[in-house]
């Protein structure tokens, strides 16, 4: 029996690295304003990390990118088509590494990473099997293949979550908090091959985290969100003599041990 | 009023779902694996169960009709009686009430969970449909099974009814009796409506129960509440469906 052809629903990998436009983008949930008035341009093959205090919005920023939330003023667009439209995910390959990981837990490793190529019906099992081979491969998880979701270690879980975005040859890569709740070395691991990817696959990458050495190694730019507003965008260079005073408060807080924070916010 | 608006968006989102895992009805034939796995949840493992109380089901009504009938020298009827009451009423609402407290509230538990971990939303980025590998599957596997379950649940409801009747010293009918009686008195419509029935609860509970798994927002304790929710709905809709259903076939 001949082969189905690929899914309508994808585009192949020959089109190039997607840009990304935000306009005037507001976000609120009920009268809790999120996102405030954000405009923000990301070049095509750039590697952009978004900081900003927690909570305040950086997730729900990243979700708009790939039409999980939709904005309640102005427009998100990925290469020119609207970030909330559903056809955009089938014009432009979008890929999103969770925070949790997000893997498929009845799912073994294996099958997480074929998944997305199975549905779409981008080659052969044989293909398939190469593809996900190479993916595991790059990644280091070879021997993992076999192994369900629950029985790996966190830094294992970001890699394969990681692994299954890479199978899917993005246009578009979005990471949410990559190396939170990593040791300094599988942090700096995880730093590497991001910044790799991007050489490789050059892939546009969106990456939100509160990583500083993350920040400063890799990023093209980078930009700070705090109070639902875009306070900063520059280069790592910038930022490492920030001329805002909150941008420095966040970046380099000092430890007082004299007279700690919470007291301080106590009165 | 919250409440009301709460049960109309309920239902927006149910017949929403439907149509969408309607939409991808064509992509069936290349989920079989998934769709024998489902057949296998909701079918073969819900079996024992509706075997097992569909045996005492029979067997109680036996008992009781023969504990009434006695005084009025009708206890010969008890075949019919236990026969129409399995397949027409019986059968169907037991094998649909299993159905939500056993798959219903497991499909509830697993959806409501991917959503909660993101695993939905990585499929919805993977632009790969929820409705089409969680839902359609599941559908189409009810379909398949419920009617099997509720044919085995009169069978095995009529047999322990003629246990009881054959066992029991004050009713005391023999099978050939009990059987004859039932098969003069029951007409093959009364078994199609009695299917029907059944397969109409047993969507509406996978339809339900997905629907609610899929809109859970928050954390584990949101899960748990979902399950609830999902089996306290779908028993509602089995009684109240239960007398439309059966008004619409009389």
């Amino acid at each position: 029996m001949p082969a189905l052809p690929p899914s309508p629903a994808v585009t192949t990998r020959e089109s190039p690295a997607a840009g990304v436009r935000l306009e005037n983008l507001s976000k609120r949930f009920g009268s809790h304003v999120v996102l405030q008035d954000i405009t923000l341009t990301i070049e095509p093959g750039e590697i952009f990390v978004l900081m900003g205090p927690s909570g305040s919005g950086k997730s729900v920023l990243l979700k708009h990118l790939v039409g999980l939330e939709a904005p309640t003023s102005g427009r998100a667009w990925i290469n020119g088509h609207d970030a909330t439209a559903e056809s955009t995910r089938a014009l432009v390959r979008m890929a999103m590494v969770f925070q949790a990981g997000a893997l498929f837990n009845s799912l073994t490793v294996y099958d997480n990473l074929a998944l997305f190529l199975r549905e779409h019906r981008l080659g052969s099992e044989a293909d398939i099997r190469t593809k996900v081979r190479h993916a595991l491969q790059i990644l280091s998880l070879a021997g993992t293949a076999a192994k369900f979701p629950s029985e790996l270690s966190g830094g294992m879980k970001k890699r394969v979550a990681i692994a299954r975005a890479l199978v899917m040859e993005p246009q578009l890569m979005l990471y949410d908090e990559p190396t939170s709740e990593l040791d300094p070395v599988m942090s700096a691991t995880i730093t590497e091959i991001i910044a790799s990817l991007k050489d490789e696959y050059h892939v546009t990458t969106v990456v939100v985290s509160h990583d500083r050495d993350l920040a400063l190694n890799i990023a093209d730019r980078v930009g700070i969100l705090m109070d639902s507003r875009l306070i900063f965008l520059g280069t790592p260079a910038e930022l490492r003599q920030p001329q805002d005073e909150r941008v420095a408060r966040f970046l380099y807080p000092q430890i007082d041990l004299a007279h700690p924070r919470y007291k301080q916010l106590e009165t | 009023m919250k409440a009301i608006i709460t049960v109309f968006e309920g239902f927006g989102s149910t017949l929403q779902l439907l149509v969408q895992a309607a939409s991808h009805l064509g992509s069936l034939p290349r989920q079989r694996a998934r769709f024998i796995e489902q057949c296998y949840l909701i079918g073969y493992t819900t079996l024992p169960i509706v075997a097992i109380l569909s045996f005492f089901i029979g067997s109680v009504l036996a008992l009781q009709a023969g504990y009434s009938m006695q005084n009025f020298g009708a206890k010969q009827f008890i075949g019919s009686l236990v026969g129409l009451s399995m397949a027409r009423e019986l059968g169907p609402v037991m094998v649909a009430i299993l159905l939500a407290g056993r798959v219903g509230s497991a499909i509830t538990a697993e959806l409501a969970s991917m959503k909660v971990y993101q695993e939905v939303d990585a499929l919805v980025t993977m632009n790969i449909p929820p409705a089409r590998i969680l839902v359609l599957p599941r559908l189409a596997a009810v379909l398949v099974m419920v009617p099997v379950l509720a044919i085995i649940a009169d069978l095995v409801g009529w047999f322990g009814g003629a246990i009881v009747a054959k066992n029991v010293a004050f009713i005391s009918i023999e099978p050939e009796a009990y059987f004859s009686v039932l098969r003069r008195y029951m007409k093959f419509q009364d078994v199609l409506n009695g299917l029907i029935k059944a397969e109409t609860f047993g969507f509406v509970v996978v339809l339900v129960c997905c629907n609610i798994g899929l809109n859970t927002r928050g954390g584990p304790r949101e899960i748990g509440a979902a399950v609830t929710r999902a089996v306290v709905a779908s028993l509602i809709l089995i009684l109240v469906l239960d007398y439309f259903v059966t008004k619409a076939l009389m």
